[in-house]
């Protein structure tokens, strides 16, 4: 328990150090970026903007640190300003839409692909020199070395515009009335699994080797060889046993993949025109959005402290070791 | 005579390399009688560990089973399904390992790794098998509680006592022990050793005892079998062999270990190094060590003769 603290301790004054960059990162650039934004639009920005602009950025009259502080404040309360390219819409709203979009797209994508990686990691080290072992691996890394915007190009030309088996692009159907139904739900699942199916497949090699290799080197390990003596079942001596010490490397990796769902999958947003978080960053780079684009950041940079600290707490729950040096 | 327990016959284990084959274990025979203590010796890679997960099966590949018979309570092992092998593991036969620190699952409790062994082969509830887990570790003097520990929680002592525990969990006829003190001290290894043998008063397992210290095994053991470069050199009574060893190389390696009792001697080596399994020597794979030698050992395989009244040794000169 005192672990955790500390650990959570330790997010807290990384998240801060992320926030202060940010405030300071704007300061940094010669002249003040608001009224320099405005010169960019020439008049056409409405003088409302202005202001938010200015109070996005803690540009308001007083000294350095009392804008820190207001600045700081309105980061507390989940205010970022208001977005230039979806003007007047604030920026935690717009983030927010978007976020929903990503976090299902690319977060089931990422689960999905670990979830299954590391079950034909398994299997490829349990029947090892099968037909798993000798036609997967080098099948997914090859897939993975692809060039992604390629593959997913392909895979968009190949199912969605020659087949027709999948819609272009877009999270839902025009016609659509978003809501919890199950039209909805199918609609939206539609248009989630050509990109989804994109990502598992870019990703997939990589989860699989690594479970396989950690697989073999514990399948040669005493304890795994006790087990077998023990008179266990198959399946108990490869998942209690060798899966289940197996895991753990991976586990790390998949936090670290996890926290970069959010600026990861970039590249997918773009090709499905998806409206995520990445599709997001685009527009905010394109339309010159700082307030937008300090609040992508923000919200990247909090996504992968907070996967680094539930991957703490799983550690913990998966490994008694670690729960032991902790405390 | 009483029927053997478990009765080896012309065993070879081979490792296929790319570089050709390797035996580990050459044509071996090897009786262990019901309740006996049973001593297996060799330096380090004569092929002694081999032996005893040949005797299980659970040699990981690239090692095979090549030619030979075991037989164990009336069934040949090498010949029973992997089905009948499973249900057989354990319950009849079980093994300490080597080194306790790595032969228990670091993730889970030692508990759990005692109940899922008796719930693999007998019908019982998880809570009776629960409390036969805390009987067994209380039978080798760890408190029953410790069974919600982790193996990082326990001495290298108390691990190999947990190791113990677990092979007596379904009261099998044999128990191998491989190396079982290797990782611990002297004092914790006599008192690890004292415990089996009064173990196996009580419950009247057999048991064979593999290790590399001729001396701790000749105290140990009721029969001695000593291995030098994949083939039995010498097998007898332990009384015998301490008193009398008949094959030259158990001559040298009773030399070459400090006795704790008796007079003080000076401590001499065997000299040169045991050959490599890879290209061995041809003739007895002694002869290029062996003060005794003559022409004819670098020629003429030596074949295990009784030289006493159940003393058997691989060498013409034996007496």
């Amino acid at each position: 328990m005192r672990y955790l603290l500390k650990r959570l301790g330790f997010y807290l004054v990384a998240a801060w150090a992320a926030v202060t960059i940010n405030f300071f990162l704007p300061r940094l650039m010669p002249g003040d970026p608001a009224t320099a934004l405005f010169a960019r639009f020439k008049g056409k920005l409405a003088p409302e903007a202005i202001d938010a602009l200015r109070a996005t950025f803690g540009l308001t009259e007083g000294p350095l640190w009392s804008q820190y502080l207001t600045y700081l404040s309105h980061v507390l309360r989940g205010e970022m300003g208001v977005s230039i390219a979806y003007f007047p819409a604030p920026v935690s709203q717009v983030i927010g839409t978007a976020l929903g979009w990503t976090l299902f797209l690319a977060g089931s994508a990422v689960v999905l692909s670990f979830v299954i990686g590391s079950l034909l990691g398994v299997a490829a080290a349990w029947w090892r020199r099968g037909w798993v072992d000798t036609w997967l691996p080098s099948a997914l890394v090859f897939a993975g070395a692809l060039p992604y915007f390629w593959l997913a190009m392909a895979a968009l030309y190949l199912f969605g515009f020659q087949l027709g088996w999948f819609p272009l692009g877009h999270a839902y159907a025009d016609d659509s009335v978003p809501g919890w139904t199950l039209a909805f739900a199918v609609d939206v699942l539609r248009h989630a699994a050509l990109p989804m199916f994109t990502i598992v497949l870019a990703t997939l090699g990589g989860w699989l080797l690594s479970m396989r290799n950690t697989m073999i080197s514990v399948l040669g390990s005493d304890y795994v060889n006790l087990a077998r003596a023990k008179g266990l079942s198959p399946a108990r001596v490869v998942l209690r046993y060798a899966a289940r010490n197996a895991l753990l490397p991976s586990v790390t990796s998949f936090g670290m993949a996890l926290g970069f769902v959010l600026g990861g999958s970039l590249l997918t947003e773009i090709v499905f025109s998806y409206p995520g978080q990445g599709y997001l960053l685009v527009q905010a780079v394109r339309n010159q959005d700082y307030p937008l684009m300090q609040g992508i950041f923000l919200v990247i940079t909090l996504a992968v402290l907070g996967a680094n600290w539930v991957v703490d707490l799983v550690y913990l729950w998966l490994d008694a070791r670690t729960r032991d040096s902790a405390s | 005579m009483p029927e053997p327990l478990l009765s080896i016959r012309d065993l070879c284990v081979d490792y296929v390399t790319a570089r050709g084959h390797v035996r580990a274990v050459d044509s071996l025979n090897l009786d262990v009688m019901p309740g006996e203590i049973l001593g297996v010796a060799g330096e380090s890679g004569s092929g002694k560990s081999t032996l005893a997960q040949a005797i299980l099966r659970t040699l990981p590949p690239p090692a095979v089973i090549s030619r030979g018979t075991v037989r164990f309570e009336g069934r040949d092992l090498l010949e029973l399904s992997e089905d009948e092998l499973q249900k057989l593991r354990w319950k009849r036969i079980s093994m300490v390992f080597q080194s306790a620190m790595d032969a228990l699952n670091p993730v889970t409790t030692i508990g759990e790794q005692i109940t899922d062994t008796i719930r693999a082969h007998e019908n019982v509830s998880q809570a009776v098998a629960d409390r036969r887990a805390g009987e067994l570790l209380e039978r080798v003097g760890i408190a029953a509680d410790r069974r919600r520990s982790f193996a990082h929680q326990l001495s290298g002592g108390m691990r190999q006592r947990v190791g113990i525990a677990l092979a007596l969990a379904l009261e099998p006829a044999l128990v191998i022990l491989d190396e079982p003190t290797t990782a611990l001290d002297v004092i914790v290894e006599r008192e690890i050793l004292e415990q089996i043998r009064e173990l196996q008063r009580q419950l009247g397992f057999a048991v064979m005892f593999i290790t590399h210290d001729l001396a701790r095994m000749l105290e140990f053991s009721d029969r001695v079998a000593v291995f030098y470069a994949a083939r039995l050199a010498e097998a007898g009574p332990s009384k015998d062999m301490t008193t009398d060893p008949a094959h030259p190389y158990t001559r040298g390696l009773l030399k070459a270990f400090p006795r704790v009792h008796g007079a003080r001697e000076e401590l001499a080596s065997i000299p040169g190094s045991p050959p490599s399994l890879q290209n061995p020597p041809a003739g007895c794979r002694f002869h290029p060590r062996c003060t005794q030698a003559v022409a004819s050992c670098a020629t003429d395989t030596p074949l295990l003769r009784e030289v006493r009244p159940g003393h058997w040794a691989a060498c013409p000169f034996a007496k």
